[in-house]
């Protein structure tokens, strides 16, 4: 009630402000109350503009002939030459490609993963024992993305761990990180080791928000565990679920690069070169930065239209979107 | 009488059998977490020749030998690297703490004209960025190219970890800092001495999140650093695993070539793995609402 007041005459007291002295005392007394709070943003927009909003305003050299003696202004426009050349590319329909297949493949497994991880640890019945897979599992997840992919690299060694594995089975030695047919499995697999645990806790978090009551009345109606898992634990997290796959599918096109550039050789570049260490290889590294950019460029515009797309049909669908 | 009797015990037949059945898969999902990371334990501890020697699966060192370490730590890379990492975080975990309580402070805060355009500025650059290239030439612009603070400055700021403050702050009883307001505390004050020491659980995961981002990261050192000396850990490691060499480190390593790089991993991931235990529970918090609005 008095709160109320307050938040009236706060509102009568602004409006009588703004009629009294106009526009602008109105905001001098806007800017006199919250000066610290004002003060306190600064330094952070400054942050944003310098290294979020200047990079955007880079874009530009996408349409330009870039030229670094000249800077991103005074280059000369050259319109759609590096999308035209990008699909005329030979390497063009590859990256798609490989792209695809692999963020096709993590939407595959490594995405029911962590709903599995946390359906079954929601089943278990001594606290102590979820503990102890919980932080066991979450270990990967602090493991850099550098040191995951040495061990890999030392795994997969014809002297490596895998390959004893190899030889006990009566296989034969061979590197396995050279090995084109292994390379997804190899990405794939690692990934899910790094990811299950930390993915879990989100599935976990929807799922202590189901409503206990539902499980009692299902009891009583006499369902089994089973019957509860499928009926009231899988309906009970499907929002966050289709959240999260709207997410997956947003990201179809941008499978990072960081690992992608540990891990692969040119030897295996035919399956693992994607559009993120194409753009790092060839634009950064082979100093095309224009060509770079609009490849980049591309790929994110498509993302945004995936995305957009994804959650209207998930709304279409009758479950939430995301915006 | 007797029917509920069955059925009870048809029931619990059926519960132990789902029972055992998640006890035994969540088991094997708990080792093959596991055993990676106690295969590179134990390999750091081992000597060379069994490293190589041994087939199979290597469960316990065939003889115990801590020379791995011993190299690692008088490795003079190894040492610059961690030195590296640590003046690295000196200067941006500081940061991180302060802008990111400035901002989940602004955030949380109403009644202020310019608040919407302000965090709407802010959430954009949640959504779309510049990418890698025009990222880079902002750097050479900036003539920040090599030094460490184009390390430091891009994510002094995390708009994600910003949103978590600001819910952690928002949950606490307005007529705290109210009363404060009255009692002529101006917003550092009141920030300080009243919502610091109620969201420190949220902070200390959110320096964990910094901690590790920036302990983990080596990608934008790789393209922004060109001196050699200046590289943080994760780059040098990078050198060691990845470019596959022991041979970078020196002749004398060749000896440990097996070991080495296994006690190096340890010694690398060890400090992290230290801590993030201790913070595990307030993790669902965080992620709950980086979901909600991200």
């Amino acid at each position: 009630m008095n709160d109320k007041n307050k938040r009236r005459q706060a509102v009568s007291v602004k409006a009588e402000g703004r009629r009294a002295r106009g526009m602008g005392s109105y905001l001098a007394r806007d800017f006199k109350r919250n000066k610290l709070k004002y003060l306190m943003v600064i330094p952070i927009l400054i942050l944003l503009f310098l290294f979020c909003y200047r990079p955007m305003y880079g874009i530009l050299i996408a349409f330009k002939r870039y030229r670094p003696v000249l800077g991103v202004w005074d280059s000369p426009w050259v319109g759609f030459q590096y999308f035209e050349q990008f699909f005329r590319d030979p390497y063009c329909w590859r990256l798609f490609r490989n792209t695809l297949s692999i963020s096709g493949l993590s939407l595959l497994f490594e995405f029911p993963a962590p709903i599995l991880l946390a359906l079954l640890l929601n089943e278990v019945r001594s606290r102590k024992y979820k503990k102890v897979v919980q932080t066991v599992s979450y270990m990967p997840h602090f493991i850099s993305t550098v040191v995951v992919c040495g061990m890999i690299t030392t795994f997969c060694a014809s002297d490596g761990l895998f390959n004893n594995i190899i030889e006990t089975f009566g296989g034969t030695r061979s590197n396995l990180l050279l090995n084109k047919d292994l390379f997804y499995p190899i990405y794939v697999i690692s990934d899910i080791w790094k990811g299950i645990g930390w993915d879990s806790i989100i599935y976990l978090a929807a799922l202590s928000g189901i409503d206990q009551e539902q499980y009692e009345a299902a009891r009583i109606d006499g369902a089994n565990r089973l019957q509860q898992i499928f009926h009231i634990t899988l309906p009970g997290i499907l929002p966050t679920v289709s959240m999260l796959l709207i997410l997956r599918i947003g990201s179809l096109l941008s499978v990072g690069y960081e690992k992608i550039i540990l891990l692969y050789q040119p030897t295996t570049y035919e399956v693992a070169d994607v559009i993120s260490s194409y753009v790092y290889r060839r634009g950064l590294m082979g100093g095309e930065f224009s060509y770079g950019t609009a490849v980049g460029l591309f790929n994110s515009i498509v993302s945004i239209i995936l995305l957009l797309t994804a959650n209207k049909v998930s709304k279409k669908m009758g479950q939430s979107g995301l915006f | 009488m007797k029917a509920i009797a069955r059925k009870k015990k048809k029931r619990s037949v059926q519960d132990w059998i789902l029972d055992s059945f998640i006890y035994v898969v969540l088991t094997v999902i708990l080792l093959v977490c596991l055993y990676p990371i106690w295969y590179v334990i134990v390999c750091s501890f081992s000597n060379s020749s069994d490293v190589i020697q041994h087939t199979g699966l290597y469960l316990w060192p065939d003889s115990f030998n801590l020379e791995a370490y011993g190299k690692v730590f008088e490795n003079t890379m190894v040492q610059r690297g961690f030195r590296n990492t640590l003046l690295i975080l000196a200067c941006s975990l500081p940061l991180n703490l302060i802008l990111t309580l400035f901002c989940g402070y602004f955030m949380a805060c109403k009644n202020m004209v310019f608040k919407k355009p302000i965090v709407f500025i802010m959430l954009f650059t949640m959504y779309f960025g510049g990418g890698m290239i025009p990222g880079y030439i902002n750097m050479m612009e900036l003539n920040l190219l090599d030094s460490m603070w184009s390390l430091v400055l891009p994510s002094a700021i995390s708009i994600y970890n910003s949103i978590i403050c600001k819910t952690a702050i928002e949950a606490i009883p307005e007529s705290l800092s109210e009363s404060a307001y009255i009692d002529g505390a101006n917003d550092f004050q009141i920030l300080v001495k009243i919502i610091t020491p109620l969201i420190k659980p949220t902070l200390a995961v959110l320096l964990l999140y910094y901690l590790v981002g920036q302990w983990n990261s080596w990608f934008a050192a790789s393209i922004y650093l060109k001196t050699e000396s200046k590289l943080p850990l994760q780059n040098v490691l990078r050198y060691i695993l990845m470019e596959n060499s022991t041979t970078n480190l020196g002749e004398e390593y060749n000896e440990y070539a097996a070991t080495i790089k296994y006690a190096i991993i340890v010694v690398s991931s060890l400090p992290i793995m230290c801590v993030y235990p201790f913070l595990q529970k307030y993790f669902t918090k965080g992620v709950m609402i980086g979901a909600v609005k991200g």
